[in-house]
């Protein structure tokens, strides 16, 4: 086959990949830190995506501007979430670690959510309007390259150098990785464990805006449209290892490369099953995923 | 009055008593020693201090203010800091880091770099090794960490909780020195430790803790020339 055609995939699959691990980013930073599974991180995405759909349709402003808006406003919900929803698992499971009921309620979240938006927005597909970036190229050479991919692309990269220049250099950053690490000893610092689960669940649903942003101009808008991105998320996660940054971003990698170039040698609905194989290897030969940490806290 | 006032208390794991009834001072200044065997519950006395653990009842008063009804990050806050039994670093950041987050309360980060001098003025080898994972460190350097750590909350009192364990013998010496140049430097200490020899050589008293009870309290020098004592921890 031409080897134009092979560029052009595996740019796109990088390109769509990234945001991918964009979107597991969120969903690693909660685990890392609560060590707890956010079913309800794709539900999120989806509420990111309403919500930028609706800011641009009322006020016009380009989508990457509404990204000022969207990202707070999915921090505080995701801080509120966090403060209303799941910590009254933690307080009522205070000697468990890391408290399975909290993976019931975030399912129940993930419903409540998607059926919520079915009610209030119906069924219908909603393609951003105005929407400056449909359809727009960039040509080098011989190869396309989608616009707004690149854009999320860019977005992605900053987000996550954003990140960990955070964890690592600011007075919060530090208290949320000793949290992580060790939470008994982060309180005898004085680091109170339930503002860092906040913030950090906060941060993480606002980085699932971020996705959502990125998302909103060559992505359909729906109710369900949350549920392959979760999906996604939790094999990316696992695949590039629980808790780890540069894990998340490699792994959507991987998974946007095998969307994008498998079509050429098989079936489309094959990658799927390659996809979960891969999954279902890791999770044989190497549980703590590529970039995971062997020594649990 | 004393600095840290202990008044009666209960504490429960579960439905198991694990402290009864105890009562303890320190006074601003001195060096307090807490000596006992394994299970008598000196760590379940400390944890409870520093808020990991509600007592049952019975109050801790620390500077006449009522700590027992805090979250452990008001009791940084208020400057009672505990130094956690086997270290308990943050192993996957650095040095630096675990020292710098030591001072994360309201009171201390402001006086962060200034502590931070301190502190490697005191330990140079943990200067040296700033930016290692504190994982990589030998035990003797991770129980610098530790204290350094303790020293970055700027304690109005420090308790420490078995500085010594596992270490070798000449390490014990040096922790031991060094909790002694703290005390100096005008830092009251509570010191928890298994290691009753060593310990009640640098403290002014001390309490023996037996099944969740005080067994004996009284100045340091005279516990260690008592004949139980020297029969059931000095093994003389």
């Amino acid at each position: 086959m031409d080897l134009i055609f092979l560029l052009q995939d595996v740019i796109n699959g990088i390109l769509m990949g990234s945001i991918y691990g964009l979107v597991a980013l969120g969903l690693t930073l909660v685990f890392g830190v609560l060590k707890i599974i956010n079913f309800a991180h794709g539900s999120f995405l989806m509420v990111g995506m309403y919500v930028a759909y609706w800011i641009v349709a009322y006020t016009g402003l380009h989508p990457y501007l509404a990204l000022f808006l969207v990202a707070p406003i999915m921090y505080f919900f995701g801080y509120q979430m966090q403060q209303w929803l799941i910590r009254p698992i933690f307080v009522a499971e205070r000697d468990v670690r890391e408290p399975i009921t909290v993976i019931i309620v975030t399912t129940g979240v993930w419903y409540v959510l998607d059926n919520l938006a079915l009610l209030l927005f119906g069924p219908d597909y909603r393609a951003l309007s105005p929407n400056p970036l449909k359809g727009e190229m960039i040509e080098i050479g011989e190869i396309l390259i989608s616009t707004p991919k690149l854009f999320g692309f860019i977005i992605t990269v900053l987000t996550a150098a954003g990140l960990y220049w955070f964890l690592l250099k600011t007075r919060m950053g530090r208290a949320i990785r000793a949290t992580s690490l060790d939470r008994d000893a982060a309180s005898l610092m004085g680091i109170s464990q339930w503002k860092i689960f906040n913030v950090a669940f906060g941060i993480g649903t606002a980085i699932a805006g971020i996705a959502a942003v990125v998302l909103v101009p060559v992505y359909n808008v729906y109710p369900t449209v949350g549920v392959p991105f979760d999906v996604k998320s939790f094999v990316i996660v696992v695949l590039g290892g629980l808790g780890s940054i540069p894990g998340a971003l490699l792994g959507g990698v991987i998974i946007g490369l095998i969307e994008s170039i498998g079509p050429n040698f098989m079936t489309s609905t094959w990658t799927e099953a390659i996809v979960y194989g891969l999954f279902l290897l890791v999770l044989f030969f190497k549980p703590s995923g590529l970039f995971g940490q062997k020594y649990d806290w | 009055m004393s600095l840290l006032d202990i008044r009666g208390i209960d504490v429960f794991y579960g439905d198991v008593q694990v402290v009864y009834d105890l009562s303890l001072t320190v006074n601003e200044g001195e060096v307090v020693s807490i000596i006992g065997g394994n299970g008598a519950g000196k760590s379940t006395l400390l944890r409870t201090i520093s808020g990991l653990l509600k007592p049952a009842g019975g109050e801790i008063l620390f500077d006449g203010q009522p700590m027992h009804t805090r979250l452990p990050e008001e009791i940084v806050e208020a400057g009672l800091i505990h130094v956690p039994e086997g270290r308990r670093l943050f192993s996957l950041m650095s040095v630096a880091d675990n020292l710098i987050v030591g001072g994360h309360n309201k009171r201390a980060y402001p006086h962060v770099p200034q502590n931070l001098a301190k502190v490697y003025e005191m330990f140079p080898r943990l200067q040296e090794r700033a930016a290692q994972l504190a994982m990589t460190l030998s035990g003797g350097e991770q129980q610098m960490v530790a204290i350094g750590r303790g020293l970055m909350a700027m304690p109005k009192l420090l308790m420490l909780d078995e500085p010594s364990l596992g270490l070798a013998p000449l390490l014990i010496q040096e922790i031991f020195r060094t909790v002694r140049m703290i005390a100096d430097l005008g830092t009251t200490v509570l010191l928890v430790e298994q290691d009753v020899r060593h310990s009640l050589s640098l403290s002014d008293r001390g309490y023996v803790l037996e099944h969740g009870r005080v067994a004996m309290e009284g100045d340091a020098k005279e516990l260690m020339d008592n004949p139980h004592i020297k029969t059931a921890y000095l093994g003389i």
